[in-house]
This record gives structure tokens, C-alpha cells and sequence, in this order.
């Protein structure tokens, strides 16, 4: 009984934990299931049978690739204003002096800490009040996405760039690089998987955003526009399809993220 | 004077704390000298200056006729091996290696990479990354980084701190005969005064940002200037006494009640209150009462408080009558009498070997902690 | 990917060097100022600025309206008739999201310890598994939550027959549906930071705690949790924050009587009334603010930001 308890004691934690991440993984199973499931009655969330007409056919329900096409494109650029303005904005706030160095953290902070409806509601208030309320669209989207993911940015570089021993790049310099060289050689090469990292993230975050956007879009549909419409009028069984898609990309990129560290790691 | 390395009046602040304090410093060319001194004592920083890492506060540093003061560091014919070896974990060995030269554009890149690795014996490892490599070995690459570009001056920041005793031990040989063999000016960067004084040729201490003694380490050992180097360097036992006359070359003191005599040369101040000083291997012990030759300094009547077998020698603690307790070694020569705790002991020392140290310096300064 | 490099980062930092004077490595002068600037400026023109605006939006005439223009009247009545009108969803957006959040740390505690201390070889592919999921958009895995907890689906079926639920028992639609998906939808919020946290604990603590006679509960209270503190509260802020703000749960979960106070921001400015809607933002934020402050205060960690 004794030894029972002990085995059960060591191992209660991990179970409970895999519990948890199986009912993490509960929707993600009714999503690829549901992708397979042949046309029925109105509610696409009752199981008819098994079709794969929903992959063969992804683009037919109206807009539905064209929203995406529009969540791609916002996603690339947001993610590389983003990861531009961020990066030079973690350079300066680890590798160099300069005076308020407590309230630009704080200042790269708050967006993180605004819950999104506030956010999406002062740009709006802002947009509307500069007189752009007809102007609304692909812009001002892209606009509010490049500010929510700035934040991330900064911080998953400064992570990054923190661990970097400053030796290295006194090294370079000592070794006859100048500034510039030294970035590119040195700096940069190093700090990038941060760079990539957050990046990712910033696609990420820009793709699945909904609430921030749907105040500011005007008449642009994003894929999450589209869902959220589509939820209203009868979800089409192919939003599962992309979903499961989506999936399994960022489960690909996970893999290939974590062997590339380990490989890494292991030279 | 060809390119000698000179500092002048070079002062660094830090906010409000000095870290280097109106440093006057000159290294000749093609020599092996050390700076020497506990954390925090200006070493460092004194060094990244000369590297173009931290500007001066206030001074000039002088390479041979070139005022390198405010150059950036990728501009001067100085090149430092970094503690910690600061390797660029993405690159080859080889590509360490080759850097310095790549930069400035230099020609057979890959043959001198390859005749720089032989040196110092890693030539099957160019391919490698650093973080395959035992800290000797990226240690000898740090090394290898920086003598490729042949500089004027090469700094070395604790470059033997991360290696374990025995492959120290082992380094600074192998240093010490490529300094020879490249015939550059090393400037070594040290805490360890072992280390120091097996490599360098001259040897400067520092304190609080300011050099406390410069010379070979001979010299400073046998005659430290001050109490700090008098401790930091080795130990040493400091009684107090005054000076009762002199006589030709020698001085008279008195210590606690007892004559002293003391070399004028190992003499730092000649007249009123000193410490006298002696190394613990220079003093002798014999049984209270027997006379041990005459000539010799002695003082009577210590009792054996501690004694510790360390294998070579044997070391006492004794008390004396005053209450201090001075530190004597033996060797281990079996041709002298062991003592054992509670033993009553009279203590002796050649008059030479005495040096004296102004008294209203610290007696404890620079002793060693148990953290260091 | 993104978040696993991120966690990575989190770890334990690298071995710091010794050595004084510490080189920062940081350089003075104008440079910084230049890298931080268009960053900063996007900052300013586009989080500072429109705050500001949303909180003079707020103090229009309600009067106005988009195609009219407004009048800046210092209408504070705004804030007045928003907390009157919505009143109870703000309250009940601020109790759902403490019911998830809390809910967030019960199953996100043993998740992230198991991570930490239990997974032994298999502590990256259980950090994949926490992320993976989320990379499927948010409203989907709100709309699949539809199905398992619908009315005629598996899960309602075997509770009915278990008669944990009544005959004609249901989920959907109810407020337990709109507090599990905001629990399902930010769990990963709570779990990365604390796992963060206990990884960085050194196990020889725990047997330390043990070694001087504590036993495991104490051990856990006195050593873990402390030590976990830091981890607990960002995660506490970054469930709690977003929670509160979300109206997609109570939207495609909940019913009429479930909405939260976002669902009321995003109709209000749907329906044109910005100074209302302003109004009830602002409101939201600053009680945000507040709950933060009092909460850190309390929680005693100052190495958040």
C-alpha cells in the first residue's frame, strides 16, 4: 500500500498534467474531424459522415480564400514592420544607455497589458476623430496589428539579446570590425533565432486577431471576420479544413524550430 | 623606444566611483608584464582602456609615438584575449581564427589561419565549433584569434581564470614560451600572484585603482614597498617597532623589547614607529633558550599555538608574549627539530631578510580572504 | 516555434561573467536614442495618442453622432449612464474572468510543474503540446467548443445519463460554457510564465525543504510557491486582462444574459454611440489598472516589467 501511494505520489502531477493537455487537445481533435464531415442539416457541428469534399472544394464558400488571402498578406506586413521597429527598439534598450530607461519599459509594456477591446477602441476613437472613419481598411488594420505585436517583439528579442554575452561583440570590434560589421557578423547571426522566434509569434498574432480588427476594418474581411460572420449565417465545414491546416503548419514549424535549437545545441 | 605602451595621469570614472585613479604606467616594448591585484581594483579597467573598450576619464595612452587615447578599438594595433574567451559560438574554429584578418583585408587568409593553429597545436580542430571544445583548447583559440594579427600589443584579461589548477599550471608555461617565441608585448591581467609572478617579467600590484608597487616579482617579493603588497603577495608577518639608530648600512629597532637589526636597503622609512616585516619561509624556530648562532634577529619566548603537516613544509602558528601570532614555515628537510603544540619556541631570521614598512599604514591591508 | 524560442529565453539566464568592473557592454550617446525612435514613435502615435482620444471620446456630447461630428462638452454624465446601463455585464465580466483565471491556475499549476519537473526527456514535447494547439485560430476552437459542449453531443449525453445533469440538462448557452472557454482559450497564458518559474527552481531546494523537516505540503508552500511567485502573478495578469476585455466566448458560448462588458463596447460602437462606448472602455481599463496595481502590490513582486 505503502509503495502504491509513493508510485502514485510521484507520478500523481505528470498524470494530472497530461489530463490537462489532453483537454487542451480536445477542440484541435473536433476540428480535424469535423473537416471531414459530409454536408448535413444546418449546425456543420453535428457528424453526418466522412467526406473529403471540404479539402477538395476549400475555397468554395464566398470570401472565404479571399479573407484569407487579406489575413496573409496583413500578417506579412504587420510582421515585418513589427519585427523591424522591435528589434532596433531591443538593441537599444540592452546594448545601450540612454535616459528613461524604466519608463520605456513600462511604455512597451502596456499594449501587452491592455486587454484588446480597449486597445481596438482607442484606435478606432483615434481614426475617427482624425477624420479617417471612411477611410477604414487594409491600412488601418495594419496599422493596429504592427502596434500589437511591436510589444512581443521587443521583449522576446531583448530576451534573446540579454543572454548574449556583450563580450562577443567587443571581441569583433577588438579584432578590427567596425559598428556595422560587427552587427551583421556578430550580432545579428546570434540574436537571430530571437528575431525568427518572435517573428513567428507575430504572424501568429496578427492572423488569429479578431477583436482589435473588427473595430478597425471598415469593410476589409479578415479569416477571422469571416468566421465570426460565418458563425451568424452557418459555419461552412471548410473553416475546419483551414483550421486543421493551420494546425498542422504550426505544429511543422514547432518541430523544425525545436530540431534546428537541438542541433544547434548538440555542434 | 620603438612602440613601448605609456599611460599617463589616465584616470577612469564610473559615476562616483573611480575605478582607475591618475594612473602613470609605461610597458616596454616586446615585454611580459602583469597587472596584478584583487577584484575591483582598477585592473580591468585599466586594460579595456588600452583595448578601446572604455575611454579615459581624463589622460592620454601612448602607443610608441601614436596617441590612441579616443581611437575605437577596431582601429588600434591591439588585440586582447577575453576572459571567459568570448569565442563566437557561430562560427568554426577556423573562422575565429581568420576573423581579425578578414576584416582588415588581408591576403593567404587560410594559410596563416593554418600556420597559427599549428602553433598552438589545434590544426585538426579548425572545423569544430567552440562549444565543442575542452576550455583548454578554447582557450589556446582565444590565444590564436588574437596573435594572428600580429599586434603591438597583446591584452590578456585572466585568460587562465576559467581553467582548473592543474591545466593553468601547464598554460602559463605554454604562454610564457609563446611570448617568448613571438617576441610581442603581452600586458597579463591577473588576480592569481602565483600566476603573475611565474610569467611576467615585471609585475605591477594594484589597489583601489592605483599602483601600489612596479618590478620584477623578485623584487617585490623581497621588498614590498607597502603593507598591501607585503600581504597580497605571498604573506608576511608585520610587528611594530621603532627605529633606535642606524649604523653603515643596517638600522637597530626595537621590537616589543627586543633588538632588531634591518638591511637600509629593504628599508622604506629609516627613522620613528614601522612595521617590521619578514616572509613566514625565512624565519627558523629553535627550543626556548637555545641559542641558534649568533648574527641573526631573534625573538624569545613565542608558545606554539597551531601546527599544520602541508607535506613540503610544516607550518606554526606562534603566539607571542605581546599576544600576535606570527607564521613560521619549516621545510621538511628532516634535519630539523618538529615542534608540537603548547612547545616553547624562540623564532630567528637573518637580519636582511627584515624590511621595513611605514606604520601608519594598515597591517591587515591585502590579506587574503577566505572567499578569494 | 515563436513561443517555444520564447520559453527557451525564459530559462535560466546564462551563467553571469565575474570580473569587476561589469562590462554592460552598453554604449552612451545618440545611437540609442535613434534605434528607439520610429519604434517609439509608433508607440506614442498609435497607443498614447489614441488613449488619450478614447478618453476625451469619452467626455463628447452623446448628442453627436459619426456623420454630424461631436462637441467636446466634458459630458462626465457619459460614464454615468454607461455604468447604469451596462452596470451588471462590467461586474460579471470582472467575475467570469476571476472564475477562469482561477480555474486557469488549478489546471495550469500541475501542468507546468509536471513540465518542470516530471516530463524528464519529454519537457520540449510537452511545451510543444501546450502551444500547438493555439496556433489554430482562436475562433474556431471557440466554435468547436459548440460542439463538445453541445446540447445532443457526447458530452452532454454521458452527463445525463451519469444524472449529473437533469434530463433536459444542458452546457451550451450557459455561463459554465462562456467560463470554460475563457479558461480553455487563455490556460496557455497562465501555464508558460509558471513554467518559466519553477524551471528555473533548483530541485535541491525541495530536498533541502525535506532535508530540514518540512513536510512535502509545507515544502510546497514555503519553497515552490514562493519561488513560483513571479510566474503566478504575470500569468494571473496575462489570463486575467485578456479574459476580462474578451467578448467572442460570451458571444458564440453564452446567451443573452451572459454578455460581457466587450460584447456592450464593440455594439455601442457598432451602433454609433462612441462616447458611451468610449466611456465603458475607459472604465474597463481603469478598473484593470487598479486590480492590477492592488494585486501586485499584494502579490509583493516588483520584477515584472
Amino acid at each position: 500500500m505503502n509503495t502504491f501511494s509513493r508510485w502514485l505520489g510521484d507520478r500523481l502531477v505528470l498524470i494530472l498534467g497530461l489530463l490537462v493537455l489532453l483537454y487542451m487537445f480536445v477542440p484541435i481533435f473536433v476540428v480535424i474531424l469535423m473537416s471531414f464531415n459530409a454536408p448535413g442539416a444546418r449546425n456543420s457541428y453535428t457528424f453526418n459522415g466522412f467526406t473529403l469534399d471540404n479539402w477538395l472544394n476549400v475555397c468554395e464558400p464566398f470570401q472565404l480564400c479571399s479573407s484569407l488571402r487579406t489575413s496573409i498578406e496583413i500578417g506579412l506586413l504587420a510582421t515585418l514592420g513589427a519585427t523591424i521597429l522591435g528589434t532596433l527598439m531591443a538593441f537599444a534598450m540592452v546594448r545601450h544607455r540612454f535616459r528613461g530607461r524604466s519608463s520605456a519599459n513600462l511604455f512597451v509594456f502596456l499594449p501587452m497589458a491592455t486587454p484588446e477591446i480597449v486597445m481596438g477602441s482607442s484606435l478606432l476613437a483615434l481614426f475617427v476623430n482624425a477624420g479617417f472613419a471612411g477611410a477604414l481598411g487594409f491600412g488601418t488594420i495594419l496599422i493596429s496589428h504592427i502596434l500589437f505585436c511591436l510589444s512581443f517583439v521587443v521583449v522576446t528579442v531583448k530576451a534573446r539579446l540579454s543572454g548574449l554575452d556583450p563580450r562577443l561583440e567587443q571581441a569583433a570590434a577588438d579584432l578590427y570590425a567596425n559598428e556595422w560589421q560587427t552587427f551583421w557578423r556578430v550580432s545579428f547571426p546570434l540574436v537571430f533565432p530571437g528575431i525568427l522566434a518572435a517573428a513567428l509569434l507575430s504572424f501568429s498574432l496578427s492572423f488569429d486577431d479578431f477583436i482589435i480588427t473588427n473595430l478597425n476594418a471598415g469593410q476589409e474581411v479578415t479569416f477571422p471576420m469571416f468566421v465570426w460572420g460565418a458563425n451568424q449565417r452557418g459555419i461552412p465545414p471548410q473553416i475546419n479544413v483551414i483550421g486543421t491546416i493551420m494546425f498542422f503548419i504550426a505544429l511543422l514549424v514547432v518541430v523544425l524550430g525545436e530540431m534546428a535549437s537541438r542541433r544547434r545545441a548538440g555542434r | 623606444m620603438g612602440t613601448d605602451l605609456q599611460l599617463t595621469s589616465v584616470t577612469k570614472r564610473f559615476g562616483a566611483f573611480t575605478a582607475v585613479d591618475d594612473l602613470d604606467l609605461t610597458v616596454p616594448q616586446g615585454s611580459f608584464f602583469a597587472l596584478l591585484g584583487p577584484s575591483g581594483c582598477g585592473k580591468t579597467t585599466t586594460l579595456r582602456m588600452v583595448a578601446g573598450l572604455e575611454e579615459p576619464t581624463t589622460g592620454t595612452i601612448m602607443l610608441g609615438e601614436d596617441d590612441i587615447t579616443r581611437l575605437k578599438p577596431y582601429k588600434r594595433p591591439v588585440n586582447t584575449v577575453f576572459q571567459s574567451y568570448a569565442l563566437f559560438p557561430h562560427l568554426t574554429i577556423g573562422d575565429n581564427v581568420a576573423f581579425g584578418l578578414k576584416r582588415q583585408g588581408k591576403k593567404d587568409v587560410a594559410a596563416k589561419v593554418t600556420e597559427m593553429l599549428a602553433l598552438v597545436e589545434l590544426e585538426h580542430l579548425a572545423k569544430r565549433r567552440p562549444g565543442q571544445l575542452s576550455g583548454g583548447q578554447q582557450q589556446r583559440v582565444a590565444l590564436a584569434r588574437a596573435l594572428i594579427n600580429q599586434p603591438q600589443v597583446l591584452l590578456l584579461d585572466e585568460p587562465l581564470g576559467a581553467l582548473d589548477l592543474k591545466l593553468r599550471r601547464q598554460m602559463q608555461l605554454e604562454l610564457k614560451s609563446i611570448q617568448t617565441e613571438v617576441g610581442l608585448t603581452f600586458v597579463h591581467v591577473t588576480h592569481d600572484q602565483e600566476e603573475a609572478m611565474t610569467m611576467a617579467d615585471t609585475v605591477a600590484v594594484m589597489n583601489e585603482g592605483r599602483i601600489e608597487q612596479l618590478g620584477p616579482p623578485e623584487e617585490l617579493y623581497e621588498a614590498p614597498a607597502t603593507t598591501f603588497v607585503a600581504n597580497f603577495l605571498g604573506q608576511s608577518n608585520l610587528v611594530s617597532g621603532s627605529v633606535a639608530g642606524a649604523r653603515g648600512d643596517v638600522i637597530d629597532l626595537d621590537v616589543q623589547g627586543t633588538r632588531v637589526v634591518a638591511d637600509k636597503a629593504r628599508a622604506r622609512v629609516t627613522s620613528g614607529e614601522v612595521w617590521a616585516g619578514v616572509r613566514p619561509e625565512k624565519v627558523y624556530l629553535s627550543s626556548a633558550g637555545h641559542d641558534d648562532g649568533s648574527g641573526v634577529n631573534t625573538l624569545s619566548d613565542g608558545v606554539v599555538s597551531d601546527v599544520s603537516f602541508v607535506g613540503v613544509s610544516t607550518q606554526y602558528l606562534v603566539r607571542m608574549a605581546w599576544g600576535q601570532e606570527l607564521t613560521v614555515f619549516e621545510q621538511n628537510t628532516g634535519a630539523r627539530e618538529r615542534f608540537r603544540a603548547g612547545d616553547k619556541v624562540d623564532l630567528h631570521w637573518r637580519p636582511e631578510h627584515t624590511f621595513l614598512l611605514d606604520a601608519s599604514q594598515d597591517a591587515s591591508a591585502g590579506v587574503e580572504r577566505e572567499d578569494a | 516555434m515563436s513561443a517555444a524560442g520564447h520559453i527557451s529565453s525564459l530559462g535560466p539566464a546564462e551563467a553571469q561573467l565575474d570580473g569587476p568592473p561589469d562590462p554592460e557592454g552598453q554604449k552612451r550617446g545618440w545611437a540609442g536614442y535613434l534605434l528607439l525612435l520610429p519604434g517609439g514613435l509608433w508607440l506614442l502615435l498609435f497607443f498614447v495618442v489614441p488613449t488619450v482620444t478614447l478618453v476625451a471620446t469619452s467626455l463628447y456630447d452623446p448628442a453627436g453622432s459619426l456623420q454630424l461630428g461631436y462637441q467636446m462638452t466634458w459630458h462626465w454624465q457619459n460614464y454615468v449612464d454607461a455604468l447604469q446601463d451596462y452596470g451588471p455585464q462590467f461586474v460579471r465580466s470582472l467575475i467570469y474572468a476571476s472564475i477562469a483565471t482561477i480555474a486557469c491556475i488549478l489546471l495550469g499549476f500541475p501542468l507546468a510543474y509536471a513540465i518542470a519537473f516530471k516530463a524528464g526527456r519529454y519537457k520540449n514535447l510537452m511545451l510543444v503540446a501546450v502551444i500547438a494547439p493555439f496556433f489554430t485560430s482562436f475562433l474556431i476552437r471557440t466554435l468547436s467548443w459548440q460542439y463538445i459542449l453541445g446540447d445532443n453531443e457526447p458530452l452532454v449525453s454521458l452527463l445525463r445519463t451519469l444524472h449529473i445533469l437533469g434530463p433536459d440538462g444542458y452546457l451550451l448557452a450557459t455561463p459554465f460554457a462562456v467560463v470554460t472557454g475563457l479558461t480553455y482559450n487563455f490556460l496557455p497564458f497562465m501555464v508558460l510564465p509558471l513554467y518559466a518559474s519553477l524551471e528555473k527552481i533548483d530541485p535541491r531546494l525541495i530536498e533541502a525543504g525535506a532535508d530540514l523537516y518540512a513536510s512535502p505540503i509545507t515544502t510546497f508552500r514555503t519553497v515552490t510557491l514562493r519561488l513560483a511567485m513571479p510566474g503566478l502573478v504575470a500569468g494571473t495578469l496575462l489570463t486575467f486582462i485578456p479574459a476580462a476585455g474578451d467578448y467572442i466566448n460570451s458571444e458564440l458560448l453564452g446567451n443573452p444574459q451572459t454578455r460581457m462588458v466587450g460584447n456592450e463596447i464593440q455594439d455601442l460602437f457598432g451602433a454609433g454611440d462612441y462616447p458611451t462606448a468610449a466611456a465603458l472602455s475607459v472604465t474597463l481599463m481603469s478598473a484593470i489598472v487598479l486590480l492590477v496595481f492592488l494585486y501586485v502590490r499584494r502579490a509583493g513582486t516588483e520584477e515584472l516589467v
